[in-house]
């Protein structure tokens, strides 16, 4: 089927309540997403040529939390993650990442991440959608997860608790994720947080082939099993963390496994997602 | 029940009016500006002033419903201040003097304020978030607050404060239908807030049943979902124009363009929406309007200018 053709009958396919004019209540709109999406669909297929797997672990409705790991300068992970969902559950869903809110001072790129359902990463947002049965897309390692340098691609830095709080007051379902090959797509040298900071981001990274483009390298996404956690939200810091450690451990073996699998090592049995 | 409107010869007011009247209320309107021919009793005096109380005393309404307040950006500076902090204040003083047994502050969504960093919808515990932005609304922000004061300091006094989201429908009053009149309208170049919007006989019902059900407390009134500021522009049949945003607050005051602050940009740029459920709940509130039959009503009043 001819790709643009599968990105409309997958936008259709949402079970999403969109109004007569394409419009769901948050302003997410059917022609941003065929729009954007067409464009992910094409980088998905032909530039990174994704190879996805554990894409079942997802449940196919309801609330649940995609949690996973940053790397690389640019946000591929994210894109390419929201790009499987659309293309290869059955029925599609919506992921819906909690952005960075300095996006949202900028022309465009704030408005097409509004219709396109990314929203601004505050706690009452995640909530929300969330309460609405909503697919959330959460990296953890925030900002400092996307200043990981080339060497550090397969490492993971601190994870945030707020997801985690989150997902037990919600009693929402972890599904743990990883996507490998965004720090090949966007080696990072360096960052520039002087330079950043005069153009209102947190930094600018300078990747390794001096332009601000991905490089086509080969981008692998694997899901794994569900997490649940019992609880209330509630709970002290060092139950929560107790929590988050899991998450991270479980993220941490994937991410373990599929790097050496990319070097070409045999996967040891029972680590793959 | 017997109720009095002070700001009643407003548009939206003088529908709510009428429709209070034909519900069989007793209805009485004050307002400086004058209403020829007013359907109910009416009376032209300033709320601030000694003739209004006297109204307050002879008449002794059983509900006051609160609509003197200006939002126009056009009344600026001190008089803005006076009419809607000082009547507020006077509204609520008369009516606790009076007898009055249920008090409503008809106040606006503005309340919360637009920004970058704004939640998705606002829930009514949430402060006013983006004053220093548009200090112009101050003093609608002091009103809506001074006028909740009322449910700690008179207890024997129901009080409601309604923020309702921005009205359209076939009378063509109000922020969002002024923004709206034009053939062209302008938008920020690479902004595309989603805008909330009821009709006004929505607006009319949501107040009638505060009314009815005696709903105390702060509550946000909205009904359809909100749409895209481009879309909701094309589906009302004018043209968008996007222009950035130096070049349209270089424009404000000039060119026929109103004199707005450049706070008011921001509700160009970043939405406010509401999450209007307390309402529904408390009162069993429903739109009897979508957005599409709601923008079809301002349109068929005011079709595309040629």
């Amino acid at each position: 089927m001819h790709i643009n053709q599968q990105v409309r009958e997958a936008v259709d396919a949402l079970e999403l309540p969109f109004n007569a004019l394409g419009v769901d209540p948050y302003g997410v709109s059917k022609r941003h997403l065929r729009i954007a999406l067409g464009v992910l669909a094409i980088l998905h297929r032909y530039y990174f040529s994704v190879r996805t797997s554990g894409i079942d672990n997802i449940p196919p409705r309801g609330r649940a939390m995609l949690v996973g790991n940053h790397s690389g300068g640019i946000p591929i992970d994210a894109a390419m993650a929201i790009t499987s969902c659309l293309l290869e559950m059955t029925p599609p869903r919506l992921a819906q990442g909690m952005v960075e809110k300095f996006l949202y001072r900028f022309p465009f790129l704030g408005q097409w991440a509004s219709r396109t359902g990314q929203f601004p990463g505050l706690p009452e947002n995640a909530e929300r959608l969330l309460q609405d049965e909503r697919l959330l897309l959460v990296f953890p390692e925030g900002a400092r997860g996307t200043a990981k340098l080339f060497g550090q691609r397969y490492s993971l830095v601190d994870f945030g608790s707020g997801f985690l709080r989150l997902a037990l007051k919600t009693r929402a379902p972890i599904v743990p994720f990883v996507v490998l090959g965004a720090g090949e797509a966007f080696p990072t040298i360096a960052n520039a947080y002087t330079l950043g900071r005069a153009f209102g981001v947190p930094y600018i990274p300078i990747p390794a082939h001096g332009l601000p483009v991905a490089l086509p390298a080969r981008v692998e996404v694997k899901y794994g099993v569900p997490l649940f956690f019992e609880g209330t939200g509630n709970e002290n810091d060092e139950v929560v963390h107790g929590h988050v450690g899991r998450v991270k451990d479980v993220i941490a073996q994937m991410l373990d496994a599929g790097a050496r699998s990319r070097r070409g090592d045999v996967d040891p049995p029972g680590l793959e997602a | 029940m017997r109720v009095l409107i002070p700001g009643a010869a407003g548009a939206l007011a003088r529908k709510l009016a009428m429709r209070l009247r034909d519900g069989g209320h007793e209805v009485i309107g004050i307002d400086r500006r004058p209403w020829p021919d007013a359907p109910v009793a009416f009376h032209e005096v300033d709320v601030r002033k000694r003739a209004a109380e006297d109204i307050f005393r002879k008449v002794r309404p059983d509900v006051v419903v609160h609509m003197a307040t200006v939002t126009s950006l056009l009344v600026g500076g001190e008089e803005r201040y006076q009419i809607n902090l000082g009547g507020t204040r006077a509204v609520f003083e008369y009516a606790r003097a009076h007898g009055v047994k249920h008090c409503i502050f008809v106040g606006r969504h503005t309340f919360y304020g637009a920004g970058p960093e704004s939640p998705l919808l606002h829930t009514e515990d949430e402060p006013p978030l983006e004053l220093y932005r548009f200090p112009e609304l101050a003093d609608l922000v002091a009103a809506d607050l001074y006028a909740a004061t009322a449910l700690w300091r008179f207890p024997e006094l129901a009080t409601t404060v309604l923020r309702v989201c921005y009205t359209l429908g076939p009378s063509g009053h109000g922020t969002l239908a002024n923004y709206l009149r034009g053939r062209r309208v302008p938008l920020v170049l690479g902004f595309d807030p989603i805008f909330q919007f009821l009709h006004e006989d929505d607006v009319i019902r949501a107040i009638e049943l505060t009314l009815t059900h005696r709903a105390s407390g702060v509550f946000n009134v909205a009904g359809p979902q909100p749409l895209p500021l481009s879309v909701l522009v094309r589906s009302a049949g004018r043209t968008p124009i996007a222009l950035p945003e130096f070049v349209i607050a270089s424009m404000l005051g000039r060119f026929g363009f109103p004199e707005l602050p450049t706070g008011a940009l921001g509700h160009l740029k970043y939405p406010i929406v509401v999450d209007a459920r307390a309402f529904q709940q408390r009162t069993g509130y429903g739109c009897r309007y979508d957005e599409l039959e709601t923008i079809a009503a301002f349109k068929a009043a005011f079709p595309t200018p040629p």
